[in-house]
């Protein structure tokens, strides 16, 4: 009781909030604030004729309606309230009885099967003060496709109304880990950014780390003890081949593709040193990109391709770096206290992502290219790895619990945040889970 | 001086080994035992092992502070004895396994356990083992010895361990 009141009472405040930017403007918001308040919005089953179509469109909702809840900007509000009936929502929205339950916003939309055995989903989001449709579309499909057409009417909605492009339909590469701490099994594992549609590629019989996408996402690169040589291999997700880079003299490691997918940059050590290189992946020509005795480790191309980020030690101790992607011009860009790692360039070129070690903790932050304006985002005994979002607005990483004395417990689980350091949430996943790599948005 | 007895006791073994006496157990076989085998021939599995005892008895691995690849005193001390052990088993072709702690990055801590493992390399060689004889390989954070996550865990598992192939 007290909880509805409440929840009637921020809506209704909310609205007050809405109606003043409507006046002035329509539905937006603003994810770059930080704190937002979660947006109420009505996702309504898609109308089906048949019993296939109506059940199709109960289960594209509720994707749509999870996906908007789980970015931290939208609360769905609970079918249960709903006053208006499918069917009549099918001729066309009474906006009335969407006010009264406080929906700022309404989803709405049908599911057909053609004759030629595709599926056809359509649908449109209303601005319900202003009584006008703000977007709608129409999708053909295989119906096993389904969530994929979910996912990409949840970025619809999302661009529509945040300005950002989303990262729903996208997936993630990660590293499925169980057993002893003092002999974890790892294989290579993939999922839907929402945990979903999850499968194994690896069997667990080498030991994996380190995957990432290529950009047309039917590529990873990942490292591999592979006959117990740690080397760098490239996974084809359609054929299931792995194959390795290159025959190299040293350990390769730290791979990951060229924003074109061209090429893979990674590290390789030799004589305990390790350094950076390219490898061209057509011409399979090799390139070094540093020169120094200390260790140059975990590259990131910039979204442009001319500059790399990249953790080194020469000075001392791991920090964050930025060079010319031909090598050279290296310029160090952290400063603040502590250790930085395993920096990665948001897609969007303006943030780069890292892991700080400061006073026996852990942080995921991010900063400017040129170092300024860090933030940090979360902390832990050990958080690592972050990873962006398509639209890099959203970040995963994973987060390893401390062992008891007896090395008892140690988890490892993936979590996103987003880059405002809000709305950390955990990705659900069968077993531990850690290095986790967000894919482009798919095609 | 020691080491020469164990070899020739631990070869009277493999001999053993060769008939299935009971005693096999108790001594197993010897880097010159591989000596002794035709060249090219791969060598019995119970004989790395034995390589292995022998090693483990005399210390296999040299221990680092965070974040530190120089060896220290104690390290030098193990070395010196695995370099005096592999100039006498010189049929024994080692890798040196190098770790890091849990309280770094991955691939950072997949360097640093190769910057430990050739610090190993490079010690062993120079008192004389070839360097054909030494591969390195790291491991990283990825294979610690000790699972609990505080101080005492954390130096264990900041090593460089020496194993016969």
């Amino acid at each position: 009781m007290t909880y509805r009141l409440l929840t009637s009472f921020v809506a209704l405040f909310i609205s007050v909030v809405w109606t003043l930017n409507v006046a002035h403007a329509e539905l937006t918001i603003d994810i770059t604030r930080g704190v937002v308040e979660p947006m109420p919005l009505a996702v309504a089953d898609l109308h089906g004729k048949g019993q296939m179509e109506k059940s199709f469109g109960v289960k594209i909702a509720e994707v749509v309606a999870n996906d908007l809840e789980r970015s931290g900007l939208f609360t769905p509000i609970n079918k249960e309230a709903f006053i208006q009936d499918g069917e009549s929502l099918n001729v066309l929205p009474r906006f009335g009885d969407w006010r009264i339950i406080n929906a700022q916003a309404l989803v709405q939309g049908r599911v057909e099967m053609t004759v030629d055995g595709r599926m056809r989903v359509e649908f449109r989001l209303w601005d319900v003060l202003s009584e006008k449709q703000m977007v709608g579309r129409a999708y053909f499909s295989v119906p096993s496709n389904w969530r994929r057409v979910a996912h990409k009417i949840s970025d619809e909605i999302y661009k529509r109304i945040t300005g950002e492009s989303g990262y729903f339909d996208s997936r993630i590469v990660y590293i499925a880990e169980s057993g002893p701490k003092i002999n974890r099994v790892k294989r290579l594992a993939i999922m839907d950014q929402d945990g979903e549609k999850h499968s194994f590629l690896t069997d667990g019989a080498d030991l994996v780390l380190t995957p990432r996408f290529s950009p047309n996402q039917q590529e990873i690169t990942y490292l591999s003890y592979y006959k117990g040589v740690p080397r760098v291999y490239i996974f084809n997700i359609e054929s299931g081949r792995q194959e390795i880079l290159g025959e190299f003299p040293g350990m390769t490691y730290a791979p990951r593709f060229s924003a074109d997918g061209r090429s893979v940059i990674f590290a390789m050590t030799k004589n305990g040193n390790s350094e950076l290189y390219t490898m061209h992946l057509a011409t399979r020509k090799t390139r070094k990109l540093t020169n120094h005795s200390a260790i140059d480790t975990s590259p990131s191309y910039a979204p442009d391709g001319k500059k790399i980020v990249f953790n080194s030690d020469r000075s001392g101790t791991q920090q964050l770096y930025v060079m010319n992607s031909t090598g050279g011009g290296v310029k160090r860009i952290s400063f603040n206290k502590g250790r930085y790692a395993t920096p990665v360039w948001s897609p969007r070129g303006d943030w780069i992502a890292f892991t700080r070690m400061y006073q026996k903790q852990f942080f995921i932050g991010v900063m400017r290219p040129d170092g300024t304006g860090e933030r940090l985002l979360t902390k832990g005994f050990l958080v690592e790895s972050p990873t962006w979002a398509p639209n890099g607005r959203v970040l995963m990483f994973f987060r390893q619990d401390k062992s008891d004395a007896y090395g008892r417990g140690g988890r490892t689980r993936v979590f996103s945040v987003d880059f405002t350091g809000h709305n950390e949430r955990e990705v659900i996943t069968p077993l531990d889970a850690s290095d986790p790599a967000w894919s482009p948005l798919l095609p | 001086m020691r080491f020469k007895i164990v070899s020739l006791i631990a070869a009277a073994g493999f001999l053993a080994a060769c008939s299935t006496t009971p005693t096999a157990e108790t001594s197993g076989a010897s880097g010159d035992g591989a000596m002794t085998s035709p060249a090219g021939t791969a060598a019995p599995v119970s004989m790395d092992m034995s390589s292995q005892e022998q090693l483990v008895g005399i210390g296999d691995r040299a221990f680092f502070g965070f974040d530190k690849y120089d060896l220290s005193a104690a390290a030098r001390t193990a070395l010196n004895k695995q370099a005096a052990w592999m100039n006498t088993n010189r049929g024994v072709r080692v890798t040196i396994e190098g770790h890091a702690d849990e309280r770094g990055t991955r691939e950072y801590n997949l360097a640093l356990g190769e910057r430990r493992a050739s610090s190993v390399a490079d010690y062993l060689m120079t008192l004389g083992v070839s360097s054909d004889r030494i591969s390195t390989i790291s491991y990283g954070k990825e294979r610690p010895e000790n699972a609990a996550s505080n101080e005492a865990a954390w130096a264990d598992n900041r090593r460089a361990v020496t194993v016969a192939r």
